[in-house]
């Protein structure tokens, strides 16, 4: 069977599985990405914190989820998730056999976890780059904390942080091929399952590759739109 | 001056405040009534600016009171000891009677000129929208830049950012205008648009406090003068009278100086 | 928790560092050497050399490294009969050798983005300097442009090898034992994931501490000139040139 009749859309074809993993990559990562974007500015705000105490807390998230593997992670939050969840099921008197845990909402997690620790940087970044001098004169006409944060810090930050922002997407998108490893269909685990079938692994491993770069390529031109569109008050008239 | 009854727009009492181990105001006192303009002079470092600062609370200053308007700021200690504000809502409440012009223009970056000015109208002072948008084409009218109302600040240049920068003052309906230092971070040539602006607002009677290095300014537009000199009030008075006859030996090398 | 069981868990995560240390260290260093060549393709001015550089970059910074390890060691195995007439097929048969390719692949093209953002780095004027005292280009690019290329590119780069030690990770999954490979395998026999993630977590945080900290005392032992100023010297000897 040549490589297009293979990864067509005929009866004996792969097209459609493989394009509807490619749509459960793009979920997964996004439903992580938007956790992390939860998460990551606790963190950064935990970072840029007075208090002692929540600046180590931030540091310590930062600096322990950049320098371990992302496997690690999936894997603690795989095989831990489901200890803890046999553990509940033997409390309400379950047999204490293993329990499997959804794997979307452990690889969304996961990745939401890691992207975090990037984001906060991200968002701690975009914060210093503010000029202080707005936020005084936000001040001097009277704005309480909150409305300054709404009105003149939280739209700054987050034109400073697109480029960043999307850098980390990206990340999130190739951190979602590890998801594989606990069963999620996505791209990867669907070639698996395609070469598994019909020894073809190049053909499947190529496809996946190549969905993944245009995954990446359209994401990147989104991101360039939004900062240009952000950036249009710096700048050149 | 006649005195009045009626209590002065802004008063300073006996203000402290230090930075670590350095006292930057050692008990300055100071009141305009309504409608004067006091230019605040002295060297850098004399305290000035902090003074300016002081009044809207950007500094909380360790002894001493501001009275605005004859509300006095309430300050507390925290639990550290150090001074803040007690009532958190007073202080929003008078900053907004109160607006400050910044060297450094200080106009948010990603808002146009027009939306920089409606910004405290509509979300502080929570007036109609369309009533403030109205006042501030009339505003940017009136300071010689209606054409650029839908430039981002970064479009313009430092004389129009200040002018823009003293709109979004006018547009808050302040008591009190409080300049510090407004035409230090703008080129020789555009140093005039702004003292235009700010010489006519002194003529509709407004009550201003400008910190300045512009003598011509203080000889020529305020009703009094104050030098300051480390901390303390060196030599106050009438334009005519401080610089015809200076008591303070200091004050007439400041002037000579050529600053 | 059972202090025992992770002192245990430690030592025999521990055996994996040989493995995880080896693939890192041979990727970056190979990785480098390709990385060079690639900036200077995308620095030539040659249209098709630039060309391929860019496509090269962008294809394995586009793709998960993962995908990348599958498409060597599982992908190739197609080609199988082929790479066996060529008498390659010893290489690709090896985890170990479709690892390391994967990982030296991969980080060459990120890798010579960061050293072309340190050759763009390089000021123009110290570039003409040297023009002006009559260099010829390879002296220029040895004593002038690379020193100071590397200097700018270090702190990314040292970005780099991090995520390089973490890549190795990946490893695993085409069973290779190292650390990560290790910890699964401890994982799957008790299912106490979360000590194992402290012990292979804290083996992860402290290579990286190490190689950080190297890269710091390269960086200073690289720039003399923003140390701050030495202590005057008695009289300036002239120097020999």
């Amino acid at each position: 069977m040549s490589y297009f009749e293979l990864m067509g859309f005929g009866p004996k074809g792969w097209g459609w599985p493989m394009l509807m993993a490619a749509g459960m990559t793009v979920a997964v990562a996004s439903c992580g990405f938007l956790a992390g974007s939860v998460i990551g500015s606790l963190i950064a705000w935990a970072k840029l914190s007075r208090s002692i105490v929540a600046r180590v807390f931030g540091d310590g998230y930062t600096t322990v989820l950049r320098g371990i593997p992302d496997l690690l992670v999936i894997y603690l939050f795989y095989f831990g998730g489901s200890a803890l969840l046999s553990g509940i099921g033997q409390l309400f008197g379950g047999s204490g056999g293993f329990i499997g845990v959804p794997a979307f909402a452990v690889g969304a997690l996961a990745i939401g976890v890691i992207s975090a620790a990037y984001q906060a940087e991200v968002f701690r970044g975009a914060y210093t780059a503010l000029a202080r001098g707005e936020l005084e004169a936000a001040r001097s006409v009277g704005m309480h904390t909150m409305l300054m944060f709404r009105r003149i810090v939280a739209p700054q930050v987050l034109r400073y942080a697109i480029p960043g922002l999307g850098n980390v997407w990206q990340l999130a998108l190739k951190e979602s091929a590890l998801i594989s490893v606990t069963g999620l269909v996505e791209l990867l685990r669907q070639s698996q399952i395609g070469s598994g079938s019909t020894y073809k692994p190049f053909y499947f491993y190529l496809t996946a590759a190549l969905l993944y770069l245009v995954i990446t390529t359209v994401s990147t031109w989104g991101f360039q739109r939004a900062e240009d569109y952000s950036m249009r008050g710096l700048r050149r008239a | 001056m006649a005195p009045s009854s009626q209590p002065a727009a802004v008063a300073i009492r006996d203000l402290h405040k230090r930075f670590g181990p350095l006292e930057v105001l050692k008990g300055v006192s100071l009141s305009a009534a309504e409608g004067e303009v006091i230019s605040i002079l002295g060297a850098s470092g004399s305290g000035k600016s902090t003074m300016l600062r002081c009044i809207n609370m950007l500094e909380v200053p360790d002894e001493g009171e501001v009275i605005i308007g004859g509300e006095t700021i309430a300050l507390a200690r925290d639990r550290k000891g150090r001074m803040c504000p007690a009532d958190r809502a007073q202080v929003d409440r008078i900053r907004s009677k109160v607006a400050m012009v910044f060297q450094s223009f200080n106009l948010w970056s990603h808002m146009t000129v027009i939306e920089n000015v409606v910004e405290a109208p509509v979300h502080v002072q929570k007036r109609p929208k369309a009533e403030a948008v109205a006042e501030a084409e009339a505003l940017l009218a009136k300071v010689g830049i209606a054409d650029k109302r839908d430039h981002y600040p970064s479009h313009l240049s430092g004389g129009q950012q200040q002018r823009a920068a003293i709109a979004r003052a006018l547009a808050m309906h302040p008591q009190v205008m409080l300049f510090d230092e407004p035409t230090s971070a703008l080129d020789p040539e555009l140093v005039g648009e702004v003292l235009r602006v700010m010489r006519a607002l002194a003529e509709e009677g407004r009550t201003m406090l400008v910190v300045t290095h512009e003598m011509g300014f203080a000889r020529d537009v305020s009703s009094r003068v104050v030098f300051l000199h480390q901390g303390v009030v060196e030599e106050e008075g009438p334009p005519a009278q401080v610089f015809g006859a200076a008591k303070s030996e200091r004050f007439r090398q400041f002037i000579s100086s050529g600053r | 928790m059972d202090l025992a069981f992770m002192a245990e868990t430690f030592v025999k995560l521990l055996e994996g560092v040989p493995l995880t240390l080896k693939l890192a260290f041979s990727s970056v260093a190979l990785g480098a050497v390709f990385a060079m060549l690639l900036a200077l393709m995308r620095m030539s001015g040659v249209g098709p050399l630039d060309w391929c550089a860019r496509a090269y970059v962008f294809v394995f910074r586009g793709t998960p490294l993962l995908v990348q390890v599958f498409l060597i060691y599982y992908g190739l195995g197609q080609f199988r009969p082929t790479l066996q007439e060529l008498g390659v097929w010893w290489f690709f048969r090896e985890p170990y050798w479709c690892a390391l390719t994967a990982l030296t692949l991969n980080t060459a093209a990120y890798a010579s983005e960061i050293i072309r953002g340190g050759l763009q780095a390089v000021p123009h004027g110290q570039v003409e300097a040297a023009r002006a005292c009559g260099m010829s280009r390879a002296t220029l690019f040895r004593r002038i442009v690379f020193p100071i290329a590397v200097r700018q590119a270090l702190p990314g780069y040292g970005n780099e090898v991090v995520l390089m030690v973490k890549a190795t990770s990946l490893a695993s999954i085409i069973t290779m034992m190292e650390v990560t490979g290790i910890a699964h395998k401890l994982i799957s026999q008790t299912f106490r994931a979360v000590e194992i993630f402290i012990c292979a977590g804290a083996i992860y945080l402290i290579l990286n501490f190490l190689v950080t900290r190297a890269i710091m005392a390269l960086e200073w032992w690289l720039s003399p000139h923003l140390r701050g100023a030495p202590e005057p010297r008695a009289r300036l000897e002239p120097a020999h040139v």
